[in-house]
């Protein structure tokens, strides 16, 4: 088996629109959730969101692309350029032949059909653009990643809700490893802060008005965000020999099933997940010292969530930490694992760990080291990175220091 | 604007050309027109006389509307202007 680096990079988030300006933000505890901006926001009554701000797509395409991209596909070429300008890598010949580009998103171009719904629904038209099916299609923004980069390997969408992302690299992962790949675009993206999509997502009753605050005892739900986050994983001898600079390593990943419930998270579905990444990695519980949680702010993940990694790390877990950005950034859906991965190889590589920001009372059901409010420096060696998604569907990736 | 030149500016826009570069005699494909260019075409046309074209992508020679050259659509289009009057 091959070992799995990543040697790029990319993101735009509420956070920031590159790498280095969304992990300042994580380091400086900065909360890019906001009032949102869009058509008819004051009929919701969920009005936050870690949405995007001065994001300026008409500039960075061009009239032709701009009727094909969705937002979530504009989110995920800014994201994709960011990284493979990082990795300096270029596709031709074998090496083109061969990479190719798994994204995760759970709702694909959600603004394409909230739009053009409104335009036959409300408005009462006849006729739609030609191009809404293609601008709208999940795997759209994979499509696009692979002809903007010549990469004719193997190349789909993963969509499996919160958790699409953390499917898609540990599938990148595999196929990298395996040798089946010298190289993959692995990540995803999400953009639903539109009216539907907020709309869809108030009706479960799991948001909150005010913010995002995992792990607190006041704790009163999860808030949205949308983004892209995009990765270049190579295999490592590849990256040594071209003298690419080397992000972290990807020791491992698990998927499991909890096979249980459609909306409610298992204690024994996320322990199997992450002892199971462990395993894959031959790396020993003891050794990790962060794990990104999946933490989404609400009652029923946050404590289910402390409760396997108390199973699966026995004492152990007192003297790790466990941080959720999504206080900073919101819940990313399908993108959200990809930027997530971000906090893991910060504090791997700059021995950044981010907070875990808004935490104002303790829970003695999440009584972890959350990293609170404050970023913290300290040496790690082994991060995981938790996705639980809707429908019990858990995926968790294992990161070494290199 | 006539119809003849509110066609032409709409296929100029897609082919990314000025109006004169466009003729009764240019073809789609001297234009650099493709397929998803030409249903895009088609559909700014039709939002723009409110008329509906028949047109199928699957199998545009079988058509009942001339795509041939600009001109062939010009005339195809007043017809329906014509007939919807």
């Amino acid at each position: 088996m091959k070992r799995v680096v990543i040697t790029g990079a990319g993101t735009i988030n509420a956070l920031g629109h590159t790498v280095p300006e969304t992990l300042e933000a994580m380091r400086e505890g900065r909360c890019g959730i906001g009032q949102l901006e869009f058509r008819d926001v004051e009929r919701l009554a969920i009005q936050i969101g870690g949405q995007v701000r001065n994001f300026e797509a008409e500039g960075r395409f061009n009239r032709q692309q701009m009727s094909l991209y969705d937002r979530f596909t504009q989110f995920t070429l800014t994201a994709a350029a960011e990284a493979v300008a990082q990795a300096g890598l270029e596709f031709h010949g074998e090496l083109s032949a061969r990479a190719g580009v798994v994204l995760g998103t759970a709702g694909g171009g959600v603004s394409t059909w909230d739009d053009n719904y409104r335009s036959v629904y409300e408005d009462g038209k006849n006729r739609v653009h030609p191009f809404v099916v293609p601008k709208l299609m999940n795997n759209a923004a994979a499509s696009h990643v692979s002809m903007q980069y010549n990469l004719k390997g193997p190349s789909f969408t993963v969509s499996t809700a919160c958790a699409s992302s953390n499917h898609a690299m540990s599938l990148a992962f595999q196929l990298v490893r395996s040798g089946a790949a010298p190289a993959m675009l692995t990540g995803g993206s999400e953009s639903m802060l539109c009216f539907g999509g907020v709309k869809a997502w108030e009706g479960l009753r799991v948001m909150s008005k005010d913010a995002c605050r995992p792990f607190s005892a006041n704790r009163n739900g999860m808030v949205q965000g949308e983004g892209a986050g995009v990765f270049v994983f190579e295999e490592y001898e590849h990256a040594r020999k071209r003298g690419a600079e080397i992000l972290c390593e990807v020791a491992g990943f698990a998927m499991t099933s909890d096979a249980s419930d459609i909306v409610m998270p298992s204690k024994q579905g996320a322990a199997r997940a992450m002892a199971g990444a462990l395993a894959d990695a031959g790396i020993n519980g003891d050794a990790v010292g962060y794990i990104n949680a999946h933490g989404t702010g609400t009652a029923a993940n946050d404590k289910t969530e402390c409760a396997a990694v108390a199973d699966v790390f026995g004492p152990h877990a007192d003297d790790l930490m466990i941080s959720s950005t999504k206080s900073m950034h919101g819940h990313l859906i399908g993108g959200t694992g990809a930027v997530e991965l971000l906090a893991c190889i910060m504090a791997l590589r700059d021995g950044v760990i981010a907070p875990t920001i808004g935490y104002q009372e303790p829970d003695p059901e999440c009584a972890l080291d959350v990293v609170p409010n404050v970023a913290r420096e300290a040496k790690v060696d082994v991060a995981l990175s938790n996705a639980f998604a809707f429908g019990g569907l858990n995926a968790v990736l294992a990161l070494r220091r290199v | 604007m006539s119809t003849r030149d509110k066609v032409i500016a709409i296929i100029a826009e897609q082919a990314v050309l000025s109006p004169s570069d466009v003729t009764p005699d240019s073809t789609l494909e001297d234009l650099g027109i493709d397929s998803l260019g030409l249903v895009e075409s088609i559909f700014a046309i039709e939002e723009e006389f409110d008329i509906s074209i028949p047109f199928n992508a699957n199998d545009p020679k079988e058509s009942d509307f001339d795509i041939s050259n600009v001109g062939a659509i010009i005339a195809g289009i007043e017809k329906m202007i014509a007939e919807q009057s």
